[in-house]
């Protein structure tokens, strides 16, 4: 075997779900039916169906939530005599000014650096396979992963609020309240896992260069 | 083509790349030339073994849910949450997504995994597919990621040495059991449940 074959040219697929092979050309006897693996009758397709278009809605919707996320405060700290009000990004000086410094990078990552890579990340895989670019691919494949594997780490900050309001809770002493923007940011952790999932990395080799 | 069964066929998720499969050693990984993922593992852990860590598991995530995670003190003040009260917390403080959003991940699907993981493993047990073997396996393929226990351990730690500045903190059993549970749930990450497939015998009845 020089080049390995794919799925596709074989007149195979593979399941998503379980990860039978199938014969794709079971379809021609019963025309008007979709495909369905015979194992665990999940639908086959040859690729995830509308695959770019579902994660750039998904993509840029997660991008507007990610805003407000950012700008509106996430968690107010009310005590006797004021009222403090936290963003994401104040939340993590007060970590690194209070003497957390390396808390703060863990927090700075989990919530500012993961959400945009994976911003940047799916943005630019999406360009380069709908251009069916044969650049980097193997870097782009490993790029993909690393998105997939890391994407739900951002919930962090979500539960650290949570937290935080559920036990700082001395009457007038002192007090931690939710404010929208840990909303948003949930949503916004949300939807890009959602866009992550439903990108498809096969895309990345369906281009017109082969360059193994 | 034709001279090859599906069964003895591979074929990589993340490029559709086709491959024969291969019996592998004890330690060994799979990996795909073209794209460099990985297409399978080698299991160490048997039925049996995956079934007594699942149990485990199940026991230190209960431990989890019932104890309190940390306590504050402030000026004798003692104010202590469970992960149910947190949730709670959420909903009355007009913060209803995330508290749905806690109860899922950290709640209602890890046990949902484990209840169906060890309905599935007690059966393939002796080798055979549970009742609803197909709708379980489907589903737990599908809750796969939104479990998100070991992300909640994190926030847990940053959230008591936030607290840590203005409070005393003690850390209460919660916190223990989450520990645990997090280890527990790294070694089930190199789990691929999909061995059930090949290693049950077709016929349910």
């Amino acid at each position: 075997m020089s080049v390995p074959a794919r799925a596709d040219e074989l007149g195979l697929i593979g399941c998503p779900v379980c990860g039978l092979v199938c014969r794709s050309d079971q379809r021609l006897d019963a025309a008007a039916t979709a495909l369905a693996c015979p194992r665990c009758n999940t639908t086959l397709t040859r690729r995830k169906p509308d695959s770019c278009r579902r994660t750039w809605a998904l993509l840029i919707a997660a991008f507007f939530l990610y805003i407000p996320a950012n700008l509106l405060p996430i968690m107010r700290t009310a005590s006797l005599n004021d009222i403090d009000d936290n963003t994401i990004i104040s939340g993590v000086v007060e970590l690194w000014v209070k003497g957390s410094p390396d808390l703060a990078i863990i927090v700075f990552t989990a919530s500012i650096v993961v959400p945009m890579l994976k911003f940047l990340a799916l943005g630019m895989l999406l360009v380069t396979s709908q251009r069916g670019s044969g650049w980097a691919r193997v870097q782009r494949a490993k790029l993909y992963r690393l998105v997939e594997l890391i994407g739900y780490w951002s919930m962090l900050d979500v539960f650290v609020v949570a937290l935080l309001t559920a036990l700082v809770r001395f009457s007038v002493l002192s007090r931690v309240e939710p404010l929208p923007g840990v909303i948003f940011f949930g949503l916004t952790v949300v939807l890009t896992m959602f866009a992550s999932m439903s990108f498809d990395p096969r895309l990345i080799w369906d281009g017109r260069d082969t360059d193994d | 083509m034709g001279q090859a069964s599906p069964a003895s066929l591979l074929i990589c998720e993340h490029c559709d790349t086709v491959y024969r499969r291969r019996a592998l050693e004890c330690g060994e990984v799979a990996c795909c030339p073209r794209c460099r993922a990985v297409l399978e593992r080698h299991h160490r852990l048997g039925v049996n073994s995956l079934l007594a860590l699942l149990l485990t598991a199940m026991i230190v995530f209960v431990q989890a849910n019932i104890w309190p995670i940390v306590t504050l003190g402030l000026n004798g003040q003692y104010s202590a949450t469970t992960l149910w009260g947190m949730i709670i917390t959420m909903w009355q403080q007009q913060a209803q997504v995330v508290a749905v959003l806690a109860a899922c991940t950290l709640f209602f699907f890890p046990m949902a995994k484990m209840l169906m993981m060890g309905w599935l493993l007690w059966f393939a047990r002796r080798g055979r597919r549970a009742p609803g073997f197909v709708p379980l396996m489907v589903g737990l393929h599908r809750i796969g990621p939104w479990t998100m226990s070991e992300v909640f351990v994190l926030g847990a730690l940053v959230a008591i040495v936030k607290a840590h500045v203005y409070f005393e903190v003690i850390a209460d059993p919660g916190i223990y059991a989450y520990a645990v549970l997090t280890l527990l749930i790294t070694i089930f990450s190199g789990v691929d449940l999909r061995l059930l497939w090949d290693e049950t015998a077709e016929s349910p009845t």
